[in-house]
């Protein structure tokens, strides 16, 4: 019977070319017109850390002007002090913790003919690497010992190592940056969080490192941070010194507890550590110390900009009028076809078989519109891709997964079959005898 | 025509009719919302950054060898000479940041000292000398422009502040917001306690914050700083900047070992950068509202189309019973126009509670009233030239046919 239904399916589709094709279309489109917005939405809120989400924090400590939140209605800065950086960090109270910042440096590559240029380059913690799920292709990272003796020793991004030793085990290599030699401990394979959640400022898109070299170092070199940096209250004094004993934010510090019950735990330790620094006369403000997860810091930043939502609620709409296009077309069909009906009626055709029928037909033409629709999301994201082409790394964002394919064809399908509910019972209410009266 | 048998015969076949006037209804609401969008993003890309922006380019310079605050000093007068000593430049400076960069500094000024003055106004700072407001092409409406002793140098990370400022018209009109008179001479504060004299006003000059809502609000320092890190923003002859820039790049190049020049730009090519957002929004909505049109026109088309095709006979019938053809095309018309008319009511109401969501969940503007009947009369146009193919066919329809039997 089925296989029977199919075929009437197809014959009725094909009866009418041009209206099928517009009903296909416009699934099509408007499945187009949602996904690929839905699509650039799913890739902005990934979150490359998911698996490990219970266990890993971002820190924050509210040592902001007493007058003023950092933020309004009273959210603590986003990033935390060298001072409280250095000091959470030296007491070691999580199962693993780091403290990072970005900062521009010059690299030297060997050769006459070579062309320095400007990467940017973190200064973090040996925790960094195993925190993150880091992947290495060469080497690994360095220990915490190298970032207490403050080791010249760097880890390269796989690209990186490209493009200075052409890709090869660089382990063990020297390199140069703003004059100064550095050993190379480590290289990594091709690691591109999406987005880049351990520090969301400036821009959440634009890709990790390339290169990686201890925190400590980077502080008795005195680098300053290439990322963002806010001061509440003037500097005591002039110069780098000044500036790390002062009460300016630039430092990301997360985290990572052994079990997810420990969070407790190390909020109360942040608590206790700020009633300390209280008494030293420092954290003005009442305590308010954040510990968020992943998911949680990347909402709390907004990483989905709220374009992306307007442009989803347009693209819900969209569907919305196409489905109506849809469910109109349908229709038509329909009381064109009562006549038809009702000699199959007639002839002895029960109810269900004809819902049954009609059903199957609207979900052919569900197929149909969402395959096409694979089509349009991908012309969709191309068109996006297109009118965003200044941003460098919009590719990243445009990309489709298996997913996404399959959401696309399941929102055809179930769409085109609440659209053909309507048409479909109205087909099923004609009596058998009606319309054969009148020929 | 009169309305009523239309209307009545709509009746006897509801669901066709009510199904167009929701789809018309829809676009309506997109089509509203996406303009008011539009209409937000196109204000803000229309907006003059206050630059002189064909002949105006960037770049930057970054020394890697030791510090040496002396050392750097040299390095920056020598650069500026070397810059305006250049036929074809009009002016150049050395700052931190210029207009629609993205990325700036900006202090709290405020009009009496202390840390918890409730009047406190954030300000974006560029730090220039006595050629920053010929650079800047900015206009001086009060006062005076920096002289050259005014022009003091500082250390990175240290907090003096010059004791005289520039400000624009917007910033002056934010801060001191009684007063009638001129604003020069006036004190106001930085960094909490230090004191800035303003000496002169000027016309307009953008924050580096596009997306700012105190974008207007700028003030100019005359002061130089000790860092490896230079901004260069050079204002050339009109014609003069294409062949400027590879020229001017390559003399700071080659004129030391021991630095990079990066972030060689025009300001076209930063203005592009910063309205990226607004200009793909606009080109995106200008697209759906297009595709989406069409979409509808479509439906009406083929809705109408069976409706003729369905009711060949009783057109037929009208025919012998002496209609005329306009009467036919007037039928559908009239048909058309009552479905549109039900359609863009509930669109209208649609459309401005989309709005209200959307103002309060992103923060966008309240939609302009008008952009309503201009929506309206759009889709009431689509409407009637989508109906008028099916119209004209149903006309054609011979009255010969009443008298065959189907």
């Amino acid at each position: 019977m089925f296989r029977y239904y199919l075929k009437l399916g197809s014959l009725s589709i094909r009866a009418n070319p041009a209206l099928s094709a517009l009903m296909v279309a416009a699934i099509a489109i408007g499945i187009g017109a949602c996904m690929s917005i839905v699509t650039v939405r799913h890739v902005m809120s990934g979150n490359p850390v998911a698996h490990k989400n219970d266990l890993l924090y971002h820190v924050q400590l509210d040592n902001w002007n007493p007058d003023d939140p950092y933020e309004d209605p009273n959210e603590p800065p986003e990033q935390v002090t060298y001072l409280d950086a250095t000091a959470l960090h030296q007491a070691g109270r999580a199962f693993r913790q780091t403290i990072s910042f970005k900062s521009d440096r010059v690299v030297q590559p060997e050769g006459e003919d070579a062309r320095p240029f400007q990467e940017e380059v973190r200064a973090t913690t040996a925790d960094f690497f195993a925190m993150f799920d880091v992947p290495f292709e060469y080497g690994s990272g360095w220990d915490a010992s190298a970032d207490r003796a403050e080791e010249r020793v760097v880890v390269l991004s796989a690209a990186m190592n490209q493009r200075l030793f052409g890709g090869e085990d660089s382990v063990g290599r020297m390199m140069t940056m703003n004059k100064e030699p550095y050993r190379i401990v480590g290289v990594l394979s091709e690691w591109r969080p999406m987005p880049k959640f351990y520090d969301l400022n400036n821009n959440p898109y634009e890709g990790a490192e390339e290169i990686y070299t201890p925190f400590s170092l980077a502080i008795s070199g005195e680098w300053g941070s290439s990322g963002n940096n806010s001061c509440w209250k003037p500097l005591d004094g002039a110069g780098y010194e000044a500036y790390l004993a002062s009460e300016c934010i630039w430092i990301q510090m997360w985290v990572e507890l052994s079990s997810a019950s420990e969070r407790d735990n190390y909020m109360q330790f942040l608590d206790d550590y700020v009633e300390q620094q209280k008494a030293l006369g420092r954290f003005p403000r009442e305590v308010n110390n954040r510990l968020s997860t992943p998911a949680e810091w990347m909402v709390n930043r907004e990483v989905v900009d709220d374009t992306v939502n307007v442009l989803l609620s347009l693209a819900v709409l969209f569907l919305v009028v196409c489905l109506l296009n849809t469910i109109g077309l349908l229709l038509a069909k329909v009381m064109r076809r009562t006549s038809d009906i009702s000699l199959r009626r007639a002839l002895g055709a029960s109810k269900s078989a004809l819902f049954t029928q009609y059903l199957i037909e609207a979900g052919m033409v569900g197929i149909a519109g969402g395959l096409a629709g694979i089509g349009m999301t991908w012309l969709g994201l191309r068109g996006l891709e297109n009118v965003f082409s200044e941003y460098d790394f919009i590719s990243y964002l445009m990309t489709m997964d298996w997913t996404m394919v399959l959401y696309a064809v399941l929102l055809a399908i179930v769409s085109t079959l609440a659209a053909a509910l309507y048409p479909t019972w109205r087909a099923c209410s004609v009596s058998p005898a009606t319309t054969l009266r009148i020929q | 025509m009169d309305i009523g048998p239309v209307w009545r015969a709509m009746l006897k076949n509801k669901a066709g009719f009510v199904l167009i006037a929701l789809q018309i209804a829809v676009t309506m609401t997109i089509m509203v919302n996406a303009f008011a969008i539009m209409q937000e993003r196109a204000n803000n890309v229309g907006r003059e950054s206050g630059l002189d922006e064909a002949n105006t380019f960037a770049l930057a310079s970054a020394w890697f060898d030791e510090f040496d605050r002396d050392l750097m000093k040299i390095r920056i007068d020598e650069d500026l000479a070397l810059i305006r000593g250049v036929p074809g430049v009009r002016s150049a400076v050395a700052s931190n940041s210029f207009p629609l960069r993205q990325g700036g500094w900006s202090m709290s000024l405020q009009t009496e000292p202390g840390s918890q003055s409730p009047d406190s106004i954030g300000s974006a700072i560029y730090f220039v000398d006595e050629y920053g407001l010929d650079t800047f092409a900015a206009t001086l409406i009060d006062g005076a422009n920096f002289t050259p002793n005014q022009v003091s140098w500082q250390v990175q990370n240290d907090d003096t502040w010059p004791a005289t400022g520039i400000i624009t018209e917007a910033l002056a009109k934010e801060i001191f917001p009684d007063e009638e008179g001129s604003v020069v001479g006036k004190t106001i504060y930085i960094n909490d306690n230090d004191p800035v004299n303003i000496i002169g006003v000027i016309e307009r000059m953008q924050a580096p914050w596009p997306g700012w809502t105190g974008v207007e609000r700028t003030m100019l320092v005359p002061q130089r700083r000790y860092s490896d890190f230079q901004r260069y923003i050079i204002r050339t002859e009109p014609g003069y900047r294409d062949a400027l820039m590879p020229e001017i790049e390559a003399l700071l190049a080659n004129s030391s070992k021991d630095r990079l020049i990066r972030d060689v730009t025009t300001m076209e090519q930063v203005r592009k950068l910063a309205y990226v957002g607004d200009t793909a929004m606009i080109r995106i909505l200008t697209f759906v509202v297009m595709l989406l049109t069409v979409i509808t026109g479509l439906g009406i088309v083929g809705l109408a189309s069976f409706n003729v095709s369905r009711r060949t006979r009783q057109i037929g019938i009208r025919r012998a019973l002496g209609a005329t053809k306009p009467a036919i095309v007037r039928y559908f018309m009239t048909e058309n126009l009552i479905v549109s008319a039900i359609g863009l009511t509930i669109g209208g109401i649609l459309s401005v509670a989309l709005n209200m969501v959307m103002v309060e969940a992103f923060s966008l503007e309240p939609l302009a009233w008008y952009v309503i009947p201009i929506a309206m009369i759009a889709l009431l146009m689509v409407g009637q030239a989508a109906v008028a193919g099916p119209a004209r066919r149903a006309s054609n329809i011979s009255p010969a046919i009443a008298t065959r039997s189907s």
